[in-house]
């Protein structure tokens, strides 16, 4: 009786140690993105760059020495709430040691005080807003900020194209298109031209011919516009139907910046002017490379999401490496020694977290319902 | 400049008013407040879409096709989520709360079959000019609207006021157990009034789809807070009421936002809803009772 139960005993034994060694044989990492719900878009790109450039990785042997990659993506569907409770669910039960997203400013402010509070790396890839990397010492990104990438835009249009009077829209329920205005609004005061008019909106109108006709009464040379894709579009549209002329340019920020744009907008969105870290044409080889695969892989053409987003899990997977432990405090440390070099160019963090150098930012501009390089 | 922010009001106005006209129909025929109506508004905007695509049809087809698509939506909705409670005799917060989780659930399996991607109608399906009156101008789809409103809202009363079937809706908005002791087949006016609502969120969702070029899953979700205001300032249940309603919201978000700021532009509509409220529970043109629908 007693060597059965002795054997029992070391079988259970041998089990409980077994576990931890069989879990070690991976590397877990969260993520946390939109993948329903109306802004489902975003995080469905985002999610089809992290799989690939995971994939990729493991093909070529993983991290720390053969381990695995493995990714557990959360659904936020947009909501902050729901957000933190993923970021929850992935610290607490999941215990991994990197946090990906979430994928809007919006719930980064929510969901960075909970990480950074547990003290698990977090990269946003996708956030651009003013004061993400602030919230706490876990907090990195991946993204251009948009006071990086607007400023480069605001002065090419004024250089190329003699602007000096401009309206500026912008969404004001949402903390990703304000900050953008903001960065806006300070490059333009910066350079010196004339705001006419600041006008408002909210992100879920349909209609914006209150301020378009306002506008046009005001005789601006070009409109700039904070704001999500979808706003954009309508009212890049209205604008041209209440004949305000296509001399006018708008100038976009980060939201502008996807090829739906051209989709629902069609020619009402030629001319428009935005600045990106990246670009689908961008012409080296790692990036043709990147395009075909993903667009192999997931059916359509990666956007500036996808393409973030792929970058990012390599950089947080040399991280992993060069920490030499899959350790949050290791791994954080290690970001910083981050020098990468990926389809958005060359990459390193600065001390505040954010990306160091805005030197692969290209300015586009829309013809015929899709994106060119400005010459 | 003011010319054409009026011609602005009352374009956004009509599309309030076209999409709370079903809405307000549900009310005071059935006496539900039935938050799946935003749904039948994204059912006819896909159903056109998928016409306008699959099929080649043009907007004088595409449009009916959505229109009816979408009322069948609605009676098979109304059949399974309220014969119960209707039945039962249950009070307007059931129906609230079973319309409201059944809404939210339709609209996230739309989007799980449809993608969450905002969609269009193709590039020519409506032409794109525009008429020009000195500085107003007004597109062809905006003339379209105000004009199957005023068509809609003509029909209507012509079917309500004229028609047998109007004299069994309004039997039934008076009384349901006496309509049903004239001998009046309830369940089948229940289904006709469904259908009409639902025909004519159908309609409004393919002609405001058409006018702001954005289609997706969740576009009846943002109309349906406009139209609760629209309906509830309009009277609940009053067809003219929501008429009148729709377009003066319509005339002052627009003006709000042209003359004030456009930061306090979403307050106007809520603002007059809370006083509305407050001063005329009944709606600004609320008459009594009996005299709904």
């Amino acid at each position: 009786m007693s060597r059965l139960l002795a054997t029992v005993g070391a079988i259970a034994l041998g089990s409980l140690l077994a576990t931890p060694v069989m879990a070690q044989e991976t590397v877990t990492i969260g993520a946390i993105e939109i993948l329903s719900g109306p802004s489902a878009a975003y995080g469905t790109a985002i999610k089809g760059g992290l799989e690939l450039a995971m994939d990729e990785i493991n093909a070529k042997g993983g991290v720390l020495g053969g381990k695995k990659l493995a990714l557990i993506v959360e659904d936020s569907a947009g909501n902050k709430d729901q957000a933190v409770n993923a970021a929850r669910k992935l610290v607490g039960r999941d215990k991994v040691p990197v946090v990906i997203g979430p994928t809007l400013s919006n719930e980064m402010f929510a969901v960075g005080p909970v990480t950074n509070g547990r003290e698990v790396v977090t990269v946003g890839t996708s956030t651009t807003a003013k004061g993400i990397t602030e919230i706490g010492p876990f907090i990195f990104r991946t993204s251009l900020p948009e006071s990086d990438v607007v400023p480069v835009t605001l002065k090419t249009a004024q250089e190329k194209f003699g602007i000096k009077k401009i309206a500026m829209m912008y969404a004001n329920d949402d903390a990703f298109s304000k900050s953008g205005f903001d960065s806006m609004k300070a490059a333009a005061e910066e350079l010196g031209l004339e705001i006419a008019t600041i006008e408002t909106f909210g992100s879920k109108d349909t209609d914006f011919s209150a301020q378009l006709t306002k506008i046009k009464g005001l005789g601006v040379e070009a409109i700039t516009i904070s704001a999500l894709v979808e706003p954009i579009s309508g009212v890049v549209l209205q604008a041209r139907q209440l004949g305000i002329p296509d001399s006018v340019r708008f100038i976009g920020g980060n939201g502008a910046n996807s090829p739906k744009l051209g989709e629902i907008a069609g020619a009402a969105a030629d001319g428009l002017l935005v600045g990106s870290p990246w670009f689908i044409a961008k012409p080296d080889e790692a990036n043709r490379k990147f395009v075909a695969d993903y667009k192999q892989r997931n059916g359509k053409d990666p956007d500036q999401f996808a393409a973030q987003a792929y970058d990012t899990m390599y950089i947080v997977a040399q991280a992993i490496d060069r920490a030499g432990a899959a350790e949050s405090d290791k791994i954080r440390q290690a970001l910083y020694k981050t020098d990468f070099n990926g389809v958005m160019g060359p990459f390193t963090f600065t001390e505040g977290r954010d990306p160091a150098s805005n030197e692969g930012v290209v300015v586009l501009s829309m013809k015929n319902g899709r994106f060119e390089i400005l010459e | 400049m003011l010319s054409q922010q009026l011609v602005n009001g009352l374009v956004l106005g009509s599309t309030y008013a076209l999409f709370a006209l079903g809405f307000t129909l549900i009310f005071g025929v059935l006496r539900v407040i039935n938050l799946t109506y935003g749904f039948y508004f994204s059912v006819g905007a896909f159903v056109a879409l998928a016409a306008a695509r699959e099929l080649g049809a043009n907007i004088w087809v595409a449009l009916p096709l959505g229109a009816v698509a979408a009322g069948l939506v609605a009676v098979v909705a109304d059949w399974l989520l309220l014969t119960r409670l209707r039945r039962a005799k249950a009070g307007e917060l059931a129906s609230l709360m079973v319309t409201l989780g059944a809404v939210l659930a339709l609209y996230s399996l739309m989007a799980v079959f449809i993608g969450t991607d905002i969609q269009r109608f193709p590039f020519g399906f409506v032409d794109n000019s525009a008429l020009e009156f000195g500085d107003v101008r007004i597109s062809t789809v905006q003339i379209l609207i105000i004009g199957t409103t005023l068509v809609l809202v003509a029909l209507l009363f012509v079917l309500l006021q004229r028609t047998r079937l109007g004299l069994m809706i309004r039997a039934l908005a008076e009384n349901e157990d006496a309509a049903r002791l004239m001998g009046i087949n309830v369940g089948l006016t229940v289904a006709a009034v469904s259908f009409l609502s639902g025909m004519l969120g159908g309609a409004a969702g393919v002609l405001i789809g058409l006018n702001f070029n954005a289609i997706q899953p969740f576009m009846g979700e943002h109309m349906m807070l406009r139209g609760f205001a629209v309906i509830i300032i309009g009277g609940l249940g009053d067809i003219r009421g929501a008429l009148i309603a729709g377009v003066l919201l319509g005339l002052l978000e627009v003006l709000t936002a042209g003359y004030i700021s456009s930061n306090a532009r979403e307050a106007v509509a809520f603002t007059i809803l809370v006083l509305t409220l407050w001063f005329r529970p009944v709606g600004l043109f609320g008459r009594a009772q009996a005299k709904r629908a």
